[in-house]
């Protein structure tokens, strides 16, 4: 690269030339940001002052610029300037819109807009213009694991859209759990009978596309690379194996039933008039076969009762059984219900249920469960009585209160719960008990960090699925369908389309060296010197998405399109080696030494505030849009998640002489909100052990605090920040000050 | 009354759903109740009743004939349709528990010296002899129905008004004896009869 030329632009727009010494600013960056330009201008953002900034870049050959206007969230498309480095001094949202209006407020304001201003001068020193991702890859074709209805919705979608896909199975044939069903839930109104499955032709569909190439009885014996450059192994039943590279993985290897033997108090596995839902399937489909109604399996004599029992090994607080809620088999035994019904109706057909769950369109399909006459009775099944011909049905009956109901079924359906079939969970591995540890992995990924997708609760797949479903903590593979999420067959189409969408834009990311989710369209990425390197595996151990695999002599290798530009691994390193171009240790560090720091006797504490980007720093610009004010001391740098704080920071600031530090990250544990699924988790740890710094110095531990913030804390992230500052106010200036 | 009742345990057995559906004014409709409580919880004598609503169509549901229509709390009920109006399934809640009423008065299994159910017999006894009320008889029935003594208590009770409203002549005293009656006491008589016969239809009751 040319020579660096820096310069600062200074806006007065937006009431910005009203409330602040505009001139004085622009001397700050002269005088002490040390820009060699600097301008000012009454209105950045319009198209005249945005021809300025061009010119200056054309003809000046400026390469690095630093704009004291509005938050680097607003006027992003203005000022796009993709050749030079580019920070910005949050002068609007972050000092005229929080403070208050009045003559005495003024000082104070001033200074927070001229310390901006020194941040941003002294960051974009620091910056480097992404060079672009040296790892690209270029295949463009979908794996997809698994061929149920997911997998087949996803491969499908993939090739309608224009892509080639390999689809693996690992039995011998397409389908899944679909093609053993009798006929399924109604995806249309008027959602009154149970219909086709379609799986026949969906399957037909699959093997028919050109563009989709099927490999059945095959499971994965290995899996490399990156997205965009995925190596796969495929191994067949027969022995054989081939190897195929593609740009991104859906895995749609969905669930198993639970173990109905598991049971017995309700009489699972003791008697065959007692079935699963999927036992039921299989009878119907038998019966089907032969033309005739469903037969007593104990003796092959007429059903006259069929009792359904809800939750069964569901929804159990007991910890014994599964603890969630399948979803589905509430509709699922209306289904079943109605085959009996519209085969004849004088079979009594009985649902009990403690809540009858519907989603979706299946309040229609209960009322017409209803209306064929299906009995539905809320309670609470204690015990199933099987033997000879006949079971009994023990419940509480709900609504009457009666703890001793009881009725007569000749056959009992358990609506028990769908188990992800998700491989091995790589983070209990060490743990588990020697028959789990047997568990076969489903991608035998050869990363550092093990051989599957990470997984979040109850053996399903780590996704976020309110905020970013389908995403994993492994680049480029997606979960669909009930390796996600327990769900219904309407809900995994919906999911497999999602998936492979998502899919799709991995590939296409990774050929452009661009990073997924949350940072698209990000073209830095992390790199590290190796010669300071000590190969703690810090980095190799925390990042959240496996990029980082281990060499032979134990240094980290980056995998660049694996890596979501977070920065945790540089936050993890002890010796501070990893950096981006526009993001690393000195950026930050360099902002923070850049603030103005008023004496001991000032009565003026400076607190140092790290936000996440993506929830704390929204809400603080928020916060500034409502007018919402806080206290005029604090001096807030964005991070990319509290996960790439590294301790120096908090070190360093607190050696200058900040009276406190406030770090502000997203939600973590199990319903956590951060983007990067383990960075704030990573950063609260880690400051957890910050104490012992803070003891060496002779600090109080309150210097430093930490916060979950969500982006919707508009108003309750000015009062954080006034609290605390009340509180710094109370223990007193730090006694560092003036030391640095 | 005792036949009809046996008639219909042999005709339906255990099935009191069916029953219910085939012999009760809009009984076809208790299947359709999911359960939310929705107008037990609305009902203004909801929590006096023995079984609010919402548990009387589980009952049936349940098969609980001897204790669904022998229970006075459908006779409670004071058609005031607070749980027709919030129904979500649109059940038309009033009209099932007067017509369980009347299907359990039929069978003679309503409890006896049941006011209400009192009051529904000496009313309609009343009104379908002459095809009008006759309110003054109406009344001292009503007070009367616990025995004389009873009923010269309520009677003395009410003399106040009993005076008022004679002298603002709403209450004539020789309606005692003869009363006022419609023109065509006959069309009215063979005209209950015809609606009786095709209420039977309809509900399958033996003639
Ligand atoms: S920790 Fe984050 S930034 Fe570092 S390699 Fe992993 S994904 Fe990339
Ligand atoms: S409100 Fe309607 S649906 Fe709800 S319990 Fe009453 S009758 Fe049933
Ligand atoms: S109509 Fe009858 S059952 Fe319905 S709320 Fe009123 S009193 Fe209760």
């Amino acid at each position: 690269m040319a020579e660096m030329k820096t310069a600062a632009y200074v806006c007065r727009g937006c009431g910005i030339g009203e409330r602040i010494d505009t001139a004085r600013t622009a001397k700050v960056a002269e005088k002490e940001g040390k820009v060699q330009l600097v301008r000012q201008h009454d209105f950045l953002c319009n198209a005249e002052g945005v021809q300025l900034i061009r010119d200056d870049i054309e003809k000046e050959g400026v390469t690095h610029i630093a704009i004291g206007a509005c938050s680097r969230r607003s006027k992003t498309e203005a000022f796009y300037f993709p050749t030079v480095a580019l920070s910005r001094a949050n002068l609007r949202e972050g000092v005229i819109w929080t403070q208050p209006e009045t003559e005495e407020a003024r000082e104070t304001t001033q200074e927070m807009a001229d310390d901006y201003v020194r941040m941003a001068c002294a960051e974009v020193k620091k910056m480097k213009l992404p060079a672009g991702n040296p790892e690209v890859g270029h295949a463009k074709r979908l794996l997809v694991v698994g061929g149920g209805v997911s997998g087949m919705t996803a491969a499908l979608e993939a090739a309608k859209a224009g892509y080639s896909v390999v689809l693996v199975e690992k039995t011998g044939s397409l389908g899944g759990w679909a093609a053993k069903i009798h006929q399924r839930v109604p995806f249309h109104e008027p959602y009154q009978d149970p219909a086709p499955t379609g799986v026949t032709e969906l399957a037909a569909a699959v093997t028919g596309d050109p563009g989709i190439k099927v490999y059945l009885n095959a499971t994965l014996s290995r899996t490399s690379g990156a997205p965009g450059r995925f190596k796969v192994q495929i191994a067949t039943e027969s022995g054989g194996s081939s190897a195929e590279e593609v740009g991104a993985i859906v895995q749609a290897t969905g669930f198993t039933t639970y173990d109905i033997a598991k049971l017995p108090e309700l009489g699972g596995g003791k008697s065959p008039n007692v079935v699963d839902q999927a036992g039921l399937e299989k009878l119907a489909m038998e019966a089907a076969a032969k033309g005739q109604p469903i037969r007593r399996p104990s003796d092959g004599g007429e059903v006259k009762t069929v009792a359904f029992v809800q939750c069964a090994g569901q929804r159990d607080e007991t910890g014994t059984h599964l603890p969630y809620c399948s979803g589905h088999c509430c509709a699922t035994s209306i289904k079943q219900a109605m085959y009996f019904k519209d085969a004849n109706p004088g079979v009594d057909t009985v649902v009990i249920y403690t809540d009858l769950r519907v989603p979706g369109n299946g309040e229609d399909f209960y009322r017409s469960g209803q209306s064929k006459g299906v009995t539905f009775t809320k309670g609470k099944v204690s015990s199933v009585e099987a033997g000879g011909n006949g079971c009994k049905v023990n419940f509480h009956d709900l609504i009457l209160d009666d703890k001793n109901a009881s009725i007569q079924a000749d056959l009992v359906v358990l609506a028990t719960g769908q188990v992800p079939v998700s491989g091995v969970n790589i983070e209990k591995q060490e743990e588990m008990p020697a028959e789990e540890k047997k568990v076969i992995s489903i991608l035998n990924l050869d990363y550092r960090q093990g051989p599957d997708l990470p997984q979040l609760k109850y053996g399903f797949t780590d996704s976020h699925f309110i905020c970013f479903p389908y995403e994993t903590r492994r680049t480029g593979i997606y979960a669909a369908g009930p390796v996600r999420r327990p769900m219904d067959m309407v809900q995994a189409i919906e999911d497999a389309t999602g998936a492979t969408l998502k899919a799709i834009q991995a590939m296409e990311n990774a050929e452009l060296g661009r990073a997924a989710h949350p940072r698209s369209g990000d073209l830095s990425f992390p790199s590290f010197r190796v010669d300071g390197c000590t190969q703690c595996k810090r980095c190799t151990v925390e990042c959240p998405f496996g990029a980082i695999d281990e060499d032979e002599q134990r240094y980290p290798v980056f995998n660049e399109s694996r890596c979501r530009r977070c920065g945790t691994c540089m936050g993890a390193c002890p010796v501070r080696v990893i950096s981006f171009e526009n993001y690393s240790v000195d950026t930050v560090g360099s902002q923070i030494k850049a603030v103005d720091m008023p004496d001991e006797f000032s009565e003026k504490p400076r607190i140092l505030v790290l936000a996440c980007e993506n929830d704390a720093y929204p809400a603080l610009d928020m916060a500034g849009m409502t007018r919402t004010q806080y206290s005029a001391f604090v001096r807030v740098i964005p991070v990319r998640c509290l996960g790439s704080v590294n301790s120096i920071w908090i070190t360093d600031a607190l050696n200058s002489g900040y009276d406190g530090v406030m770090l502000m990250g997203c939600k973590h544990g199990d319903d956590y909100q951060c983007h990067f699924v383990k960075g704030s988790e990573l950063a609260t740890y880690r400051m957890s052990k910050i104490d012992d710094t803070l003891k060496q110095l002779a600090l109080e531990t309150e210097r430093v605090a930490t916060y979950e913030v969500a982006i919707t804390d508009i108003a309750r992230v000015p009062r954080l920040i006034n609290d605390y500052a009340a509180k710094i106010n109370e223990i007193g200036m730090s006694p560092l000050k003036g030391f640095a | 009354m005792g036949d009809m009742n046996i008639q219909a345990i042999e005709q339906y057995r255990s099935d009191f759903l069916k029953e219910v559906e085939e012999r009760v004014e809009e009984g076809h409709w208790v299947k359709m109740c999911m359960q939310c409580g929705v107008c037990s919880g609305s009902c203004p004598f909801g929590p006096h009743w023995a079984h609010p609503p919402q548990e009387i169509f589980m009952m049936i549901r349940a098969g609980k004939r001897e204790e669904v229509l022998s229970s006075d709390s459908m006779w409670m009920c004071t058609s005031c349709y607070n749980c027709v109006v919030r129904c979500p399934r649109q059940l038309p809640i009033t009209q099932i528990m007067h017509g369980l009423a009347t299907y359990a008065h039929r069978l003679g299994l309503a409890p006896r010296n049941q006011p209400t159910r009192d009051f529904s017999i000496l009313f309609w006894e009343n009104c379908t002899k002459t095809g009008r009320v006759n309110e003054l008889k109406l009344t001292l029935g009503v007070y009367f129905r616990e025995g004389l003594m009873a009923g010269i208590k309520k009677a003395w009770n009410m003399r106040n008004i009993g005076f008022g409203l004679l002298l603002t002549k709403r209450l004539n005293p020789f309606e005692l004896f003869k009363g006022h009656a419609c023109k065509d006491q006959k069309g009215i008589h063979a005209m209950l009869k015809k609606a009786q016969e095709i209420e039977a239809r309809r509900h399958k009751l033996p003639a």
